[in-house]
């Protein structure tokens, strides 16, 4: 469709537009371009300012040197505490909360309204908001250190529930007619219709699920006290030294490029898809 | 809304919301009024037993000059956080409308630190202006400025402003983008034929009918800006000097895990379950008026 050029200024206007975009993408990708840069050179380079502004050799060094030993734990093992954390927390809120928006939209029952704003109500109480008693009762049920401590605590989100119910919604009234005229029990209306018709819907929350989960900060830090059992995220600066040594910048420079690593990944590749569930989760 | 076709059941609904009731009961409704509970008493120095003292807590926490100041140090903080990543989104935005070609490609540059954890978003940044360190202040020294925002206050909170509005751009432009291309075109097209300049179809048709997009984004902000934000200052600068960068989120950590001091953090967790509550009935009633447009 062609663009009427009364809106769009055509030759120096839009010259002036790409340039400030490119100024904007600048400054957006500076910080990460530093970083990179740090996490290529020796201990030195960055001690006796200032710091190069071009990638060193010392990238396998540094990338090897954070993998295999790290400061406190080798990263190696926080990366696995991440996937495990991240996976376990999307593979948790999607399951819990297809089911329970499957529940409030397609049946009638007792108490249905209070169980939805029961789910509702924790729509927007992070766990930022709660943390010491949450952590008493993690610590009752010998959670600490524990995947299970990292995972379930929060995976209570009405974020997913919602969406999902949005989605339901839109499913055409006739498709459930035809499931019933069939005689087709409800679970098998859910398994064989509305699962595969969520399936785009699914992916696109995952990817938002797993980032949120990747991130997470506070939490880990509160219930992970052995160094195995840190996430990366949370590690890093756990990687500081406490007095006046220096930090071993390259080191944890490398680990911070793989902390982003993941979760960049994800939304680079996966941007459609991204972008999609991040406007429709937020209708 | 239309009428559904329901199923029947009588156990299979509980059956289906089960596991996600009893998640948010152990971990979400019981921490919650045990927050509460908690928040009506006081340890002994040795932790031995507690006393019942009411609202004794809170009466205490608002005559406290560090949690007034906290509250000031968030307002502040979310103030300046939702100013600069919200005007930074919308100029960007508004750059990427106008391009006839190659937005998308522009989108990919900007839109990664949306998946870049606070935490890191903070070790970023504190390496970037690290004094003696950092390849900013090393600039900021040959320019003849000595920053060290570990011992300046509004350095610190400029830091953490800094990097807590960078990591949330992309979110922002992503929102305001989408919001500006749902515009109709034909009603630009009609002000430029009736002279309209840019900027003034800007203000009088442009930013009116984005107004949902932009009151959506500065309640989302203020979250983000009080809860989110905990592990940028956790990173950058510990709630310091002083203090500075304390928000409220923040002296619950610092008062509760560092400081031991349970009751004075329940009831901190208290008027922070308040302030949340306040600002979801704002946003409800905004998602509300959206799907019944």
């Amino acid at each position: 469709m062609p663009r009427a050029a009364s809106q769009h200024t055509a030759g120096p206007g839009q010259w002036l537009t790409h340039t400030g975009l490119i100024l904007g993408a600048l400054v957006t990708c500076f910080p990460l371009y530093v970083v990179f840069v740090a996490s290529t050179v020796n201990l030195s380079d960055i001690a006796r300012p200032p710091m190069p502004l071009l990638p060193g050799d010392q990238l396998m060094v540094n990338y090897g040197a954070a993998l295999t030993a790290g400061i406190n734990a080798p990263v190696w093992r926080m990366l696995l505490n991440s996937t495990v954390m991240a996976l376990g927390i999307t593979v948790g809120k999607l399951s819990i909360s297809i089911l329970s928006a499957f529940a409030i939209v397609y049946f009638r029952f007792p108490l249905r309204n209070f169980c939805f704003w029961a789910i509702f109500v924790t729509l927007m109480l992070p766990v930022e908001v709660r943390i010491i008693p949450t952590f008493e009762v993690a610590a009752g049920f010998g959670l600490l250190n524990s995947y299970a401590g990292l995972i379930f605590p929060l995976i209570a989100s009405a974020t997913a529930t919602f969406f999902f119910r949005q989605f339901f919604l839109t499913v055409p009234n006739e498709l459930v007619e035809a499931a019933r005229v069939d005689g087709a029990s409800p679970m098998r209306f859910f398994i064989d219709i509305l699962l595969p018709m969520s399936r785009t819907n699914i992916v696109a929350l995952f990817v938002i699920l797993f980032i949120y989960g990747w991130n997470q900060y506070l939490w880990p830090l509160l219930i992970t006290t052995e160094p195995d059992m840190n996430t990366i995220v949370m590690g890093i600066k756990q990687m500081f030294p406490t007095g006046d040594d220096t930090p071993d910048w390259p080191v944890i420079m490398a680990t911070t490029v793989l902390a982003m690593l993941p979760p960049v990944c994800v939304v680079v590749f996966m941007q459609r898809l991204f972008v999609r569930g991040l406007i429709d989760s937020e209708k | 809304m239309k009428q559904r076709v329901i199923f029947s059941g009588k156990l299979l609904p509980y059956a289906l919301l089960a596991p996600q009731l009893l998640v948010t009961a152990v971990f979400f409704f019981y921490p919650a009024a045990q927050a509460l509970y908690q928040s009506a008493f006081v340890a002994d120095p040795f932790g031995l037993k507690s006393l019942f003292v009411g609202l004794e807590n809170f009466r205490f926490l608002f005559s406290d000059p560090y949690y007034l100041e906290s509250f000031r140090t968030t307002l502040v903080f979310s103030a300046l956080v939702t100013f600069f990543s919200m005007g930074f989104a919308l100029w960007l935005a508004v750059l990427a409308d106008r391009l006839i070609h190659g937005d998308s490609a522009y989108r990919s540059l900007l839109i990664w630190p949306y998946a870049i954890a606070p935490a890191v978003a903070g070790v970023v940044w504190m390496f970037m202006f690290r004094p003696g360190v950092g390849v900013v202040s090393w600039y900021f020294e040959q320019a003849g400025y000595r920053w060290n925002y570990v011992l300046n206050a509004g350095e610190a909170m400029a830091l953490v402003v800094a990097a807590s509005a960078w990591k949330q751009v992309s979110y922002n432009f992503l929102f305001f983008l989408a919001g500006l291309q749902a515009i109709p075109k034909s009603l630009i097209e009609a002000a430029a034929i009736d002279g309209a300049r840019f900027w003034r179809r800007f203000f009088t048709i442009v930013f009116p009918l984005l107004s949902p997009t932009t009151f959506f984004l500065l309640v989302v902000n203020v979250i983000y800006a009080f809860f989110d934000t905990f592990g940028v200052i956790h990173t950058i600068t510990s709630g310091g000097p002083q203090q500075a960068t304390t928000t409220l989120v923040y002296k619950v950590y610092a008062d509760g895990f560092v400081g031991q001091d349970i009751g004075s953090s329940a009831a901190q967790s208290v008027v922070l379950l308040l302030l949340v509550g306040v600002l979801t009935i704002v946003q409800f009633r905004y998602i509300e008026k959206k799907v019944h447009y």
